[in-house]
């Protein structure tokens, strides 16, 4: 197969950056995705051009690490799909391809297709978590957790934190992505004590990173490739008017 | 080099209890004037931090990926063991224990195994009420499932997705400690040295991945949790990632490092398809419980799988192993795959054997199958393109776990005072051989409830001067790592670092992989040398040392390996029998099974670094079995 690349190429943060153009002609259908960029990269090296820069890891679609932008869908035309497990038989000899990192306010670019998603890790560190620490657990079996809520609690789990939702959403939110770590917890009895502080907290952590508001289009849910839904999003704004309430006296520290 | 495990004395039973009576502890108000240096951040290095913190200690957790929750415990697919005997089948701690020393084939410590099983209680209870969502029964209660050839049903699993949970639920936790103060997280950091002053391990340098600036950290004491080597090979399973060089940089910094020679070949991989493959993809060896394996009988049947009738079929598992048949344990799976393929049987490329649903699907019938493994057959058909229900899959053994690493003593100390290794980057608890859904449970019970206790009894009993950047020994490692990048990027020769690392894999996978002889361990230790004289006169690294340059990280990650490579198979080549994971052709029985020497090879191997172009020394430490006596495994 035979492809033509337009790459998002661009050195440091600073830099303006610009799409450039590849010819790319030893594509293999049953190569993934990162695969064939890597065959792209070698040649380039090859050559004594600078290769691409993208961020992946496991290459199994689990880690979260990979993503970006292929002819403005992120992960690319494969629904429930990371780029690394895309693989090149779903693509046409011949094709034109745009690849482009995400783009947010919030994930600023480091380099080509690289971006910086840390903001990410400060929605789940304002408070994303269970309070226990090592070593107070009671026995495993001494809660029991109803079977369907530990299996949607587990649907909501699945989240890679991979950021296509944020870079899918015309607003750029991170609703999705935050809605699936307080529904998670929100369902199973363990995360109860925490539940109305921990909207409050991850929600205004969410406005501080500059990430959009979220107007019910969905775009986050069908790039999602663990397919997470969007009634994650109806749970987190439910708790949020519930802890608006309840928790009158901390909504107004968190809004001064 | 003096290899002291300070094992306990007394029952076994007690003696983790009474050990953990006789550690020192740090008064409470003292622990916040302690600063521990974390490296790596999966499923040990961010339980052990978040623990530690929770303790008072000053933690610096550091990762080369963009965020702790990346670390590559999170492909974890199976599950984790705990001996809770939930399912009333007769487990018991004391049967997770025999099972597993027994399993790694006899090359594991007692005592560390008893402790292993008997926290592995606690650990359950610890990630259930941090909210892992952990499958359940109708009742509400917790689920189990026997895993990997168990005869009890001791495994607690989320989905096919378990490492993950588990992983976010002990990320989450160091991130409720970053937000507390108690963790500075550095993602985007690589360790490329260890700081040791007046021997003791007192920090280490780092690059910055991002701006490429190289600077030292200093600590009280520093622990390594990064994963095993599994990619000296190339291909395997593990993430592209994943690498050696903080254990092999810390090996030459004094730490011995054991057994490197155990690797696991995990049986159910999809085969390579190409040259520009660059990673393994692995499937649950669940599929075994349903699936047949076989091959044709006949060589170079080209015929479609499902036009070859029975009687031209060899199941060979069930042929050779009729009591345990396709359900044989990983190490034996994998050699009979590669032993069928070497004959010219293999199917697809050749690398590879069937995997067959369709009986199993005429006698279940197609939902129930789908229910027990659909997830598995669109994982199949996403990376293939093929069907699984209508052709058999094919699968081929891939490099999965590394068994051997630094070695530790009872507490994880290696032997660098004030240097802790934790996780699947130590030598520890598997022996020779791991068995399914123990590497989660060891991860996590270094991190969790091992290292928080150890680490207390080093800082209370030893006295620390104050250390900062002006220490000759801090510039010296600063130096090294400062020249070591301006010399990859100096070199400007003809060759990618992949094309390197690729022809090294080849190479140990040949020699050193699923089985190993003399003669080809040899020609390793010959070529492997040769290999690395090339890398650093004609390799090409493009770009600087002060951006983000990723082809510089890997080319560093790779030098490593090179090195490594060579310790690996002069460790296989001197033990002079099969166990485990390592299987000498020349050391097997009449009817090809291990053939293990108890009487000359019961100790694990430590490998100490004695300086550049010079031999490693082994140093030996005994295995003593007083309660699981060494047998032959046999699975006939």
């Amino acid at each position: 197969m035979k492809l033509t690349l337009h790459v998002w190429r661009q050195k440091n943060p600073g830099d303006a950056g610009r799409m450039v153009q590849y010819e790319h002609r030893n594509v293999n259908p049953h190569m993934s995705f990162l695969e064939m960029l890597d065959v792209l990269n070698e040649e380039l090296i090859a050559k004594g051009e600078e290769p691409i820069a993208f961020d992946h890891d496991c290459r199994e679609g689990i880690c979260g690490m990979c993503g970006f932008m292929i002819n403005g869908i992120a992960h690319g035309p494969e629904r429930g799909t990371t780029v690394c497990q895309l693989h090149m038989r779903h693509f046409k000899d011949g094709e034109v391809l745009y690849l482009e990192p995400w783009r947010a306010r919030a994930f600023p670019v480091l380099k080509d297709l690289v971006v910086d998603r840390s903001a990410l890790d400060r929605i789940i560190a304002s408070g994303g978590f269970i309070s226990v620490s090592t070593g107070s657990a009671p026995d495993g079996n001494t809660i029991p957790v109803p079977k369907k809520n530990a299996d949607l609690a587990m649907d909501a789990a699945a989240c890679i934190g991979c950021g296509a939702c944020v870079a899918a959403c015309p607003n750029a939110s991170a609703a999705l992505f935050t809605g699936a770590k307080i529904s998670h917890l929100g369902l199973l009895p363990q995360g109860q004590p925490e539940r109305s502080q921990r909207v409050l907290n991850m929600v205004a952590q969410v406005k501080q990173e500059l990430f959009g508001s979220c107007t019910n289009i969905g775009e986050c849910e069908a790039v999602c490739p663990k397919e997470i839904k969007l009634e994650v999003i109806a749970r987190m704004n439910r708790d949020f008017l519930r802890a608006s309430w309840t928790e009158r006296g901390e909504l107004q520290k968190h809004e001064e | 080099m003096e290899l002291n495990s300070r094992i306990p004395s007394g029952p076994i039973e007690n003696r983790w209890d009474r050990h953990r009576f006789e550690m020192k502890l740090v008064n409470p108000a003292n622990k916040r004037k302690y600063n521990i240096i974390v490296v790596g951040s999966g499923l040990a290095g961010a339980s052990a931090s978040a623990s530690m913190a929770e303790l008072g200690y000053n933690v610096k957790c550091f990762c080369f990926q963009d965020s702790p929750r990346r670390a590559h415990s999170i492909a974890a697919q199976g599950g984790i063991n705990a001996a809770k005997n939930y399912q009333n089948d007769g487990d018991s701690v004391y049967r997770l224990f025999y099972d597993t020393v027994k399993g790694g084939d006899f090359r594991a410590r007692e005592s560390n195994v008893y402790r292993l099983a008997e926290i592995s209680l606690n650990i359950i209870d610890q990630c259930v009420a941090q909210g892992v969502p952990f499958a359940r029964e109708y009742g509400g209660l917790l689920a189990n499932r026997s895993f990997g050839g168990a005869q009890v049903s001791r495994t607690f699993y989320a989905r096919g997705q378990t490492g993950q949970q588990l992983l976010l639920g002990a990320y989450q936790a160091l991130l409720r400690q970053v937000t507390a103060g108690k963790v500075t997280m550095f993602p985007r950091t690589e360790m490329l040295d260890l700081i040791v002053i007046d021997g003791k391990a007192r920090g280490i340098v780092t690059r910055d991945l991002v701006t490429g600036k190289i600077e030292s950290h200093f600590a009280d004491a520093v622990v390594v949790g990064t994963g095993g080597y599994g990619n000296v090979f190339y291909l395997s399973t593990n993430a592209k990632g994943s690498n050696c060089t903080a254990i092999w940089r810390a090996y030459k910094r004094g730490a011995a490092m054991a057994n490197p020679c155990y690797t696991q070949i995990h049986p159910t991989c999809i085969p390579v398809t190409g040259e520009y493959q660059s990673k393994l993809t692995l499937m649950s060896e669940s599929l075994r419980n349903d699936g047949r394996i076989w091959v044709p009988k006949k060589k170079g049947d080209t015929r479609p799988p499902n036009q070859i009738p029975d009687n031209e079929r060899d199941y060979y598992l069930e042929r050779k192993y009729p009591s345990f048949g396709n359900l044989v344990p990983r190490d034996v799976a994998s050699r009979n795959a590669k032993a069928v393929c070497d004959e010219g049987l293999g199917v697809g490329t050749g690398l590879g054997v069937y995997l067959d649903f369709a009986e199993a699907i005429k006698r279940l019938g197609e939902q129930i199958i789908d229910e027990r493994y659909g997830n598995l057959f669109d994982m199949y058909e996403r990376i293939t393109g093929e069907n699984p229900y209508e052709a058999p899959m094919r699968i081929y053994p891939a490099i999965h776990y590394t068994m051997g690493g630094l070695w530790v003593d009872y507490n994880l100390m290696t032997t660098i005072p004030g240097l802790y290794t934790i996780g699947e980057a130590n030598f520890s608890d598997h022996g020779a051989n791991r068995l399914g859904a123990s590497a989660l449970m060891q991860g996590l019970a270094d991190g969790y409830f091992i290292l928080p206790y150890t680490v207390g009894d080093y800082l209370a009993n030893t006295k620390l001067e104050k250390v900062d950047a002006s220490h000759p020994a801090v510039r010296d490692a600063e130096a090294g790592v400062a020249r070591q990048t301006r010399r990859l990027l100096s070199i400007k020769g003809q060759r990618t670092v992949t094309s390197f690392h690729r022809e090294l894999g080849k190479l140990l996978w040949d020699y050193c992989g699923m089985t190993r002889n003399e003669k080809g361990l040899k020609a390793a230790l010959q070529r492997i040398p040769e290999l690395r004289e090339e890398f650093w006169k004609n390799v090409n690294v493009l770009g600087s040392g002060e951006e983000l340059n990723q082809a510089l990280e890997n080319a560093g990650r790779v030098a490593d390996f090179l090195e490594f490579a060579e310790l690996m198979c002069l460790d296989a080549l001197h033990r002079n029998e099969s166990c485990g994971g390592h299987f000498r052709e020349e050391f097997q029985t009449p009817d090809g099974e291990a053939l293990r020497d108890d009487a000359q090879y019961a100790y694990v191997a430590a490998w100490e670094y004695s300086g550049p172009e010079r031999s490693p020394v082994l140093n030996k430490e005994p295995l003593i079995f007083e309660y699981v006596h060494p047998t032959q495994r046999s699975y006939k």
